[in-house]
């Protein structure tokens, strides 16, 4: 930084040697700022410290260590907890249960608030009736969603459900508590659509608000139908926003917990990862296998969420 | 309601709605979607409502009913005075206003040192912020328990203490990354006048920097309010004591009571009041937040 330069010759006199104390001047103003400035750091840096650089370090650490039920590390236990996570079947029927959620949860969760925004979008009237429902249940406690649409699920005719079709005399189904662990997960991530559609819907339709109407003039007058329109024009023009909600929609569908631990309390091959993290964690007293589950889920996620990072760069410099 | 705003064109246009059979058809879609969405996303929260209403026997008789046959308040007066309701409630105003002071002080302050202030290292500080958001909340959240459980150097035990919840909520590298972005923008030349003016840094940013910033605060703190009314599985670790439980966990502890069905759906039906009165109020800043504040990873 540059020192401003005091017209008065006063204080000339005051500069015995050649250049040091000015050095030493610059010295201590620069300390001083960056102490000054690090006071403004230091709640944050501690906060971050605690709970996610020192963390990510340890989850490393103790998924190398034995930890006893209480947390403590009893020394290292080489990679007997990811041997034991592999030959654990229950965590294989985890992985299963995981991408067959981010699987439907990729033609419910995520078409679906594109296809009901591209929809909107063309309406005319009671606009802000649509966007208010939607978001809805977006602002409930998940949890008090989570309760309803168990009990929605009841698979006697006491359910809503099930009394509906039975009015209907249509076959009823046994719901979240099927047999077949596909209709079962099928069910949670329809609650999940419901409840986090919201969102997803209120992004597109402001991705769409911006794709310039001559763009649609111009394939109108070439010709195509709504159809070619939404394939030519509304899927080129929000790409960006597109593979970004697909990224995240990845992200989030695998670190699923809330789903299945309310919904069907793990029964029927519903357990997630997330879920059996907490369940070796918290059930089975085994922190270093939680651990070690946790560096792999981390491992493919990161994969995911580097991507979704550099396309949001990516967005932003464009 | 016409629209009265010259709205850009569309998919479809305007001339081609005009013709009466794409007309009719608009209007049958219109209607059709009103009384879908009616049925997708007010009718469950009107059965929690009424179910709440209905007596024990006929909450669980099949087929159930449309219309409670009586009107009786008093499973929510139940739900509120037997099961604590109202303190699971205020539990989570507190850990919500809480969450939303420390993330504003810290995270602002932080976020305006390596926008404006740049000390040494500050790009490095900075870089591991943003890298945080690289890591999903849930993947961390073992090692984060350990160590709320017993803080590394001075051994606290910060379960069942609000502690848990507010300190974590300010390691939010999303927060970080919006009001440095917002910050960086502050032009310098205001700042460089408020230095000849005799302002310190402090006095800058509390007079200079933060009366511009109000949009980007507003955005942060509904984040930072809604995000604590709906996290639930680090809360449901951390505060295991029934009086200190927020209102997700609460009503989860609430189902393994053997609670009537009718008092639980009272109580989900009045856990769902608080945000959905916040959303309607608040509900042009958490909309325009969720799309200008970008995507939250």
């Amino acid at each position: 930084m540059a020192t401003i330069e005091t017209p008065t010759p006063r204080l000339r006199p005051r500069q015995p040697g050649p250049r040091r104390p000015r050095d030493r001047g610059a010295l201590i103003r620069g300390v001083r700022r960056n102490t000054g400035a690090y006071l403004f750091l230091v709640g944050a840096i501690v906060c971050f410290a605690l709970f996610s650089w020192y963390p990510m370090i340890r989850e490393v650490i103790i998924s190398f260590q034995k930890v006893n039920i209480a947390g403590q590390s009893n020394g290292w236990a080489g990679l007997q907890n990811y041997r034991r996570v592999f030959d654990d079947p229950q965590f294989w029927s985890s992985v299963r249960t995981t991408a067959l959620f981010a699987g439907f949860a990729l033609v419910l969760g995520y078409a679906v608030p594109f296809v009901v925004a591209v929809v909107l979008n063309e309406l005319r009237h009671a606009k802000a009736y649509f966007r208010l429902l939607v978001y809805l249940p977006v602002m409930m406690p998940p949890v008090a969603g989570a309760f309803l649409w168990k009990w929605f699920y009841t698979p006697d005719n006491s359910g809503l459900f099930n009394s509906v079709l039975h009015d209907l005399h249509l076959p009823t189904s046994a719901w979240t508590q099927s047999s077949s662990s596909n209709v079962a997960v099928l069910c949670l991530v329809l609650f999940s659509t419901w409840i986090n559609m919201g969102s997803g819907v209120l992004i597109y339709l402001a991705a769409l608000q911006g794709i310039p109407g001559e763009l649609y003039e111009a394939a109108e007058l070439d010709g195509a139908g709504i159809l070619k329109r939404v394939w030519h024009v509304t899927v080129p023009q929000t790409r960006l926003i597109l593979s970004l909600m697909f990224l995240l929609q990845i992200v989030a569908t695998m670190q699923v917990f809330l789903e299945p631990f309310i919904l069907t309390a793990g029964a029927n091959n519903t357990v997630t990862a997330v879920y059996l993290v907490y369940q070796y964690a918290f059930s089975y007293g085994n922190f270093g296998g939680a651990a070690a589950m946790g560096v792999l889920l981390f491992a493919v996620l990161a994969c995911f969420s580097g991507a979704y990072l550099w396309l949001s760069r990516r967005g932003n410099e464009e | 309601m016409q629209a009265v705003e010259p709205r850009t064109r569309t998919l479809i246009s305007d001339s081609q709605l005009a013709r009466p059979r794409a007309r009719l058809l608009y209007w049958t879609v219109l209607w059709t979607l009103i009384a879908l969405f009616a049925l997708a996303f007010l009718f469950p929260l009107y059965w929690m409502f009424s179910s709440g209403f209905k007596s024990a026997s006929e909450v669980l008789q099949s087929p159930p009913t449309l219309v409670p046959h009586h009107l009786d308040a008093s499973n929510y007066s139940t739900a509120w005075n037997s099961y604590d309701l109202g303190r699971f409630m205020l539990n989570t105003l507190m850990y919500a206003g809480g969450a939303l002071a420390f993330q504003l002080i810290f995270d602002v302050s932080a976020a305006y040192a390596l926008s404006k202030l740049r000390p040494l290292f500050g790009n490095v500080v900075l870089f591991l912020m943003l890298s945080t958001l690289m890591i999903p909340a849930m993947v961390l959240i073992i090692p984060q328990y350990l160590t709320a459980l017993n803080l590394p150097f001075v051994h606290w035990d910060l379960l069942n203490t609000p502690w848990a919840i507010w300190l974590p909520s300010v390691a939010n590298g999303f927060n970080i990354f919006l009001l440095k972005r917002f910050f960086d923008s502050v032009p310098q030349d205001l700042l460089s006048a408020a230095k000849i003016d005799g302002a310190g840094p402090l006095r800058t940013l509390w007079s200079v920097v933060l009366p511009l910033s109000r949009p980007i605060l507003g955005v942060v703190s509904i984040f930072a309010v809604v995000s604590c009314w709906k996290d639930f599985l680090w809360p449901y670790l951390v505060l295991t004591d029934t009086s200190k439980m927020t209102i997700n966990v609460g009503l989860f502890s609430l189902s393994g009571d053997g609670i009537p069905e009718n008092v639980f759906m009272a109580a989900l039906a009045m856990a769902c009041v608080p945000t959905i009165v916040f959303f309607l109020v608040f509900q042009r800043n958490i909309m325009s937040g969720l799309t200008a504040g970008g995507l939250r990873g």
